[in-house]
């Protein structure tokens, strides 16, 4: 740290050094984020003959809004349980009490979303946007799913592409070589792997199992989408933090190893208590940005699912940009910016309080 | 590894070698598969995904797709129109993120702190979430040009390129950078009496090779593979840049021939570029990634 050049202040210079950078970051970064925070109170539409109005946080009720409601099954005279043709118990419809029910205003304009019990009774969770709570699971699945196995998978190939072979660097270079690939020409392109009709993954599954296995829609299944986009995302980018495991790894002084080698560790043993503590710092950064990169998942939905089947791909992000830019509806757009915000703020200080020095 | 035996030794390498052969495969595929069908018809490139013939040079091979995707679509001018956005954004960014982060690492002022944290914040901001906001602003800017001064940025290369000249991330890695430089350089220069400027352009930057390199790779991709903004701020052929090109080829029937001709078109030459420079790519990377 260059502390001892600080003696003397010198404002007129720094905010001189600073101000174009910090210029462009507030008019284009900051002045929108506080634009969109501003709409997600507002009704403004892209085009609307109304003028803006201030609805407080409507949108924002209309986005998370939840209810829930228990109904018993519907029973004859004799109070045996009605079933229909299929043997299923027959509930009242939902809708009798969620469309102007005057006793239920609270559930009013809600859809099923979950639903449990038993034959007795079901409980429905119900939700003002169903499609916007899937939008929050299936990012938080995906956040949750690609965050670790991508830094884990990352840190195999860094122990792998570390050695001292000769031609490695060919290895390492190819390996990186998806991430200079644009994820839109990446998502095309897979959309031929996953393909259901002669698919290259059906084609190669189908001859390692000599015929046995029966192909399948990757992406036009709701099963099997998103897990789909979660493996592509993870080959397009697990190159990149790779090398910056590798940039930890090769901070570890050689030393250590050979003190290890000394003591007749084994290898499981000098990964755990040489490797490892080594690359505590760069496991937080490589976790900290993977999160970030996970949550902002958009152009491969946009690109090959465009959030179907069933709704089962649909993010936060990609959420916001159909609502803002393919609906008009800006304000919704905003709200939704401002919920994605506050996760990943939450996220972010919560890792950061789990990840803090303890020393 | 001492007492392993000539034998053994060997047995072991080719196994390594196997695994990283093997892994290498899964990372390289679908490009090959994007070059090959380039070369194909539609009908034979849709027949050959059933079998490994999807990787080969096989069957009537012709660069048919590609005469045709250059009847289709002015791709020399989007490749153009985003070299141009790219190579621009790059240079000011670099100059203009470099300059903030010297004044942060070594200038004292009134404000730093509040500053540099306001900046750093806004890196969990994904872009897709402020673009509308973006875009409402960007269709009132003034800008002052041949016909006088006009009101809206849409359809031009500006708009492409100035809200992206200073972002959080490249600030933060020369901020990085800067901090591990030797603060006694720079206390000897304002002893001589340098100015700051003199400073920034004859120490800091010469020092900051490595730096420079990294930030000008993630913008230079970043920038080029730019999809969803120029898709909502360019309407005009004219500032079209290569990932909204990429409508031409989604008209009613898609000739994925064309689609993969066009795919290769915009990707191989980065590709080729990454290929020659990649150990001073992966390096600079690697050395500007974290202090361990």
């Amino acid at each position: 740290m260059a502390t001892s050049t600080r003696l003397t202040r010198s404002n007129a210079a720094g905010w001189a050094f600073v101000l174009p950078g910090f210029g462009l970051m507030a008019i284009f970064v900051i002045l929108p984020f506080v634009f969109a925070i501003a709409l997600s109170f507002t009704n403004q539409r892209l085009i609307s003959p109304n003028p803006t109005q201030f609805v407080g946080l409507t949108n924002y009720q209309e986005l998370l809004g939840l209810g829930m409601i228990t109904l018993d099954s519907e029973r004859d005279d004799a109070g045996q349980i009605l079933r229909d043709d299929a043997g299923a118990a027959q509930f009242p419809r939902l809708r009798d009490y969620t469309r102007n029910n005057p006793e239920f205003p609270q559930i009013n304009g809600m859809r099923e979303w979950l639903s449990w019990g038993n034959d007795d009774r079901r409980t429905y969770l119900l939700a003002r946007d169903v499609v916007f709570m899937k939008a929050i699971v299936n990012t938080v699945l995906f956040v949750l799913v690609v965050a670790p196995v991508q830094a884990g998978l990352a840190l195999c190939l860094a122990l792998l592409i570390n050695q001292r072979l000769r031609g490695i660097n060919i290895y390492r270079a190819i390996y990186f070589m998806p991430v200079v690939v644009s994820i839109v020409v990446v998502s095309l392109l897979w959309r031929f792997i996953y393909d259901g009709n002669d698919g290259l993954l059906n084609t190669l599954l189908n001859g390692l199992t000599f015929g046995a296995f029966q192909g399948r829609d990757w992406l036009g299944s709701a099963a099997t989408a998103l897990p789909a986009i979660m493996v592509m995302s993870i080959w397009q980018a697990v190159g990149f933090h790779m090398v910056i495991w590798l940039s930890g790894l090769q901070t570890i002084s050689p030393t250590l190893y050979e003190a290890a080698d000394i003591e007749g560790a084994s290898k499981w043993q000098t990964f755990r208590y040489v490797t490892w503590p080594g690359l505590r710092n760069t496991a937080v950064l490589i976790l900290i940005v993977i999160t970030m990169q996970a949550f902002a998942l958009f152009a491969q939905i946009d690109v090959m699912t465009n959030g179907g089947p069933l709704d089962s791909t649909q993010t936060i992000v990609f959420q916001a940009v159909d609502r803002g830019y393919g609906k008009q509806d800006i304000s919704g757009g905003s709200a939704i910016s401002v919920i994605l915000f506050v996760i990943v703020l939450s996220i972010s200080l919560i890792q950061r309080y789990l990840t803090r020095d303890r020393t | 590894m001492a007492a392993i035996t000539g034998d053994n030794h060997r047995l072991r390498l080719v196994v390594r070698y196997a695994v990283l052969t093997l892994i290498a495969v899964i990372f390289i595929f679908p490009l090959v598969f994007m070059v090959m069908s380039s070369l194909k018809p539609d009908q034979q490139l849709l027949a050959d995904t059933g079998s490994l013939r999807a990787f080969l040079p096989v069957g009537d091979i012709g660069l048919d797709n590609y005469r045709e995707a250059f009847a289709r679509a002015p791709v020399g001018l989007f490749v153009f129109n985003s070299m141009l956005v790219t190579a621009v954004t790059v240079v000011l960014s670099l100059l203009i993120c470099s300059l903030a982060a010297f004044s942060f690492v070594f200038l004292t002022w009134t404000g730093r702190g509040v500053i540099l944290s306001i900046i750093l914040a806004t890196l969990i901001v994904p872009f897709e979430t402020i673009a509308i906001p973006l875009l409402l602003i960007a269709s009132k800017l003034p800008w002052i040009g041949a016909e006088g001064l006009t009101f809206g940025w849409l359809n031009s290369y500006r708009v492409q390129i100035v809200p992206f000249i200073a972002d959080g991330l490249t600030i933060f890695l020369f901020v990085q950078y800067f901090r591990d430089l030797p603060g006694e350089l720079i206390e000897a220069a304002r002893v001589e009496g340098a100015t700051w400027m003199q400073i920034y352009t004859r120490i800091v930057m010469p020092l900051s090779g490595p730096v420079v390199a990294t930030a000008a790779i993630l913008k230079f991709l970043v920038m080029y593979n730019q999809y969803l903004w120029p898709l909502m701020v360019v309407q005009q052929e004219s500032y079209r840049p290569v990932m909204v090109g990429l409508q031409y080829f989604f008209q009613l029937n898609i000739a994925w021939g064309e689609v993969m001709a066009y795919l290769s078109l915009i990707t191989v030459p980065v590709l080729a570029f990454y290929l020659v420079l990649q150990r001073a790519f992966i390096a600079s990377i690697a050395s500007t990634g974290v202090k361990g």
